[in-house]
């Protein structure tokens, strides 16, 4: 942009060319990805933002009414969006520690000394690889009432004294979707713990039990000021994915038994595809990223600076 | 030797048994699905799935009857396309990042990051209309174009970090010899970082494999992937179970096995970033 901006005639031809080229190229090298990236996210985006502001149900295509904010009003009416986001922040207030605290200990374990480490790195990673819709029916086969193994286990160890249907229990189903998803997500916080601990110098531990500091003063004093910042990149990843992810619920129970397992993207998808309602699901999907928002400015400032 | 045993002992009991426990509940619903893909129809109900008896019927009925090979060159060709998409875009722009300063730089490289971090359903119901009002919907283009919202911004960040890896030095070597900055970057630094490019493409194919909701949403009669042909197997045929694992197996396969062929490279792409952060 700046480029255009050199008067062109008030310095000789050749070294302007020149330069000018030099200021350009960046630009015409990134301008593929920027534009294809401006036509297939930030215009659909904007078309969101814009169907938010309108009546417009897909079947009666011919109504798009201008009428303002009145999709958000009735959002914050709807009891339904109230639900929703309480189970979303459950959703991430259970799934993302879990997870995390999972993901920990099965770092802390890979960074030791046995003979078959390389085996069980490898073998962790299986369920980041997998797709979600195989976990999802991979769990709900699980968790089936009659035939699931999750009952069958249960009932032997005596924990439950008869079947419970955990999908279909109002009572259960978030909890059990819950399980799956940090079934699927603590490999990576493993993943990247692990990198976070192989980068403290074993030295420091070393002159540590020199000192005679104890294990979990070690842990203390230098593994968890070692792994903090890969902590926090990975938490607030993390919570943005999972709170965005809703094809796991949409698979295992599609937001039922009534209520119970909606979450605000899951509503929005389902007001959209379900009902057609592209204006109210377009308002739902609008206030579920002003939300989400919040963290990721947290998270686009942490490592803008790194950028630096 | 009595110390050394002792502390063998204390390894196994602090290492290598919490280890296994975690393995079993990481590969232990895995084996489970395997398992039951393997076991008769006949037998699931009475005896639970088991390894006596063990038949490839439900892999067999899943090609001849329901078609299954179609949907994975669906999805190979969906995958793959997005694959194309996503690196050839990303290399000029990853270039750039890696090797100028220019005006606006952080924040061009700040949006590539925001638009990964965009839920998902912001931009699925506009994608509908859009690839509708085109004609676009249930072809592969549409999912290759979805599949792209998400793979070239990953690549741009992938490859940049993997370009930051090679010496500048390197290029302006290349130019002192006559080649163009386009020609350092074909000739040099391209070749050079293959590997880390490959490893990119790979986790782009597996994403695109995976991703189920564009495909539902965007996908129909012609164009199903594997992921949302597992999926109908519940409502066509009620719930065969034995049939469904051996869908999810085979859905599964492909990028399980290029997952772990490239992990160790990937991963350290994938975790440089954050360490450094």
């Amino acid at each position: 942009m700046s480029a255009t901006d050199i008067p062109r005639h008030a310095m000789p031809e050749r070294p302007v060319r020149r330069s000018l080229a030099r200021q350009v190229l960046p630009y015409a090298m990134l301008s593929p990805a920027v534009l294809v990236t401006l036509a297939i996210v930030f215009l659909p985006m904007l078309q969101t933002a814009w169907m938010s502001l309108h009546e417009y149900v897909l079947f009666r295509p011919k109504d798009f009414d201008f009428i303002g904010l009145d999709n958000f009003r009735a959002v914050f009416h709807d009891e339904v969006f109230w639900i929703s986001l309480r189970h979303t922040l459950i959703w991430i207030g259970v799934t993302v520690p879990a997870q995390l605290l999972l993901g920990l200990v099965t770092a802390l374990l890979l960074n030791q000394d046995f003979p078959w480490r390389p085996l069980a790195r490898a073998l962790i990673i299986i369920p980041w690889a997998l797709p979600s819709v195989v976990i999802a029916l991979m769990w709900a086969w699980i968790y089936d009432s009659n035939y699931g193994v999750m009952n069958d286990f249960l009932l032997r160890l005596g924990v439950i004294q008869s079947s419970v249907p955990w999908l279909a229990n109002p009572d259960t189903a978030l909890g059990a979707i819950m399980l799956t998803l940090t079934w699927q997500g603590f490999p990576f916080f493993a993943v990247m713990i692990l990198a976070g601990l192989q980068a403290i110098p074993k030295s420091y531990y070393e002159a540590a039990s020199i000192d005679g500091a104890s294990a979990w003063r070690q842990f203390r004093h230098i593994t968890l000021p070692g792994i903090s910042g890969v902590l926090v990149t990975a938490v607030l990843l993390r919570v943005i994915w999972v709170a965005n992810s809703f094809d796991v619920i949409f698979v295992m129970t599609g937001g039922g038994p009534g209520y119970a397992t909606y979450t605000l993207p899951l509503y929005a998808f389902i007001k959209a595809r379900t009902n057609l309602d592209f204006g109210y699901g377009s308002a739902l999907a609008v206030t579920f990223t002003i939300l989400l928002m919040i963290i990721v400015v947290i998270y686009l400032r942490r490592t803008g600076k790194a950028l630096r | 030797m009595a110390l050394k045993r002792k502390s063998l002992r204390r390894r196994i009991l602090t290492v290598d048994l919490p280890m296994l426990a975690i393995l079993a509940f990481t590969l232990g619903p895995y084996l489970w699905m395997f398992l039951t893909s393997i076991t008769p129809e006949s037998r699931l109900f009475t005896v639970g799935p088991s390894i006596s008896g063990a038949t490839v019927e439900n892999y067999t009925r899943l090609f001849r009857t329901v078609g299954f090979a179609d949907n994975l060159l669906d999805s190979f060709i969906v995958a793959s396309g997005t694959v194309v998409v996503g690196l050839s875009l990303s290399v000029t722009a990853a270039y750039s990042f890696s090797r100028f300063t220019f005006r606006g730089r952080r924040m061009l490289m700040m949006q590539f990051l925001l638009i990964n971090m965009f839920p998902l359903v912001l931009l699925i119901l506009p994608l509908f209309v859009l690839m509708r009002v085109l004609g676009l919907l249930d072809s592969h283009l549409a999912l290759i174009i979805a599949n792209s919202t998400i793979a070239i911004p990953f690549s741009v960040w992938m490859m940049t970090s993997y370009m930051n890896g090679i010496p500048r030095s390197l290029d302006e070597a290349a130019m002192t010899d006559g080649c163009t900055r386009l020609g350092a970057m074909l000739r040099v630094v391209l070749p050079l970082c293959l590997p880390g490019i490959i490893a990119t493409g790979i986790y782009i194919f597996i994403t695109a494999w995976n991703e189920y909701l564009y495909a539902l949403t965007l996908g129909g009669r012609n164009v199903r992937t594997i992921t949302v042909a597992v999926q109908t197997l519940i409502g066509e045929y009620e719930v065969q179970w034995g049939l469904l694992t051996a869908g999810g197996i085979v859905g599964a396969m492909p990028a399980t096995v290029l997952f772990l062929l490239v992990q160790k490279r990937l991963i350290s792409g994938l975790t440089q970033g954050a360490v450094k952060g």
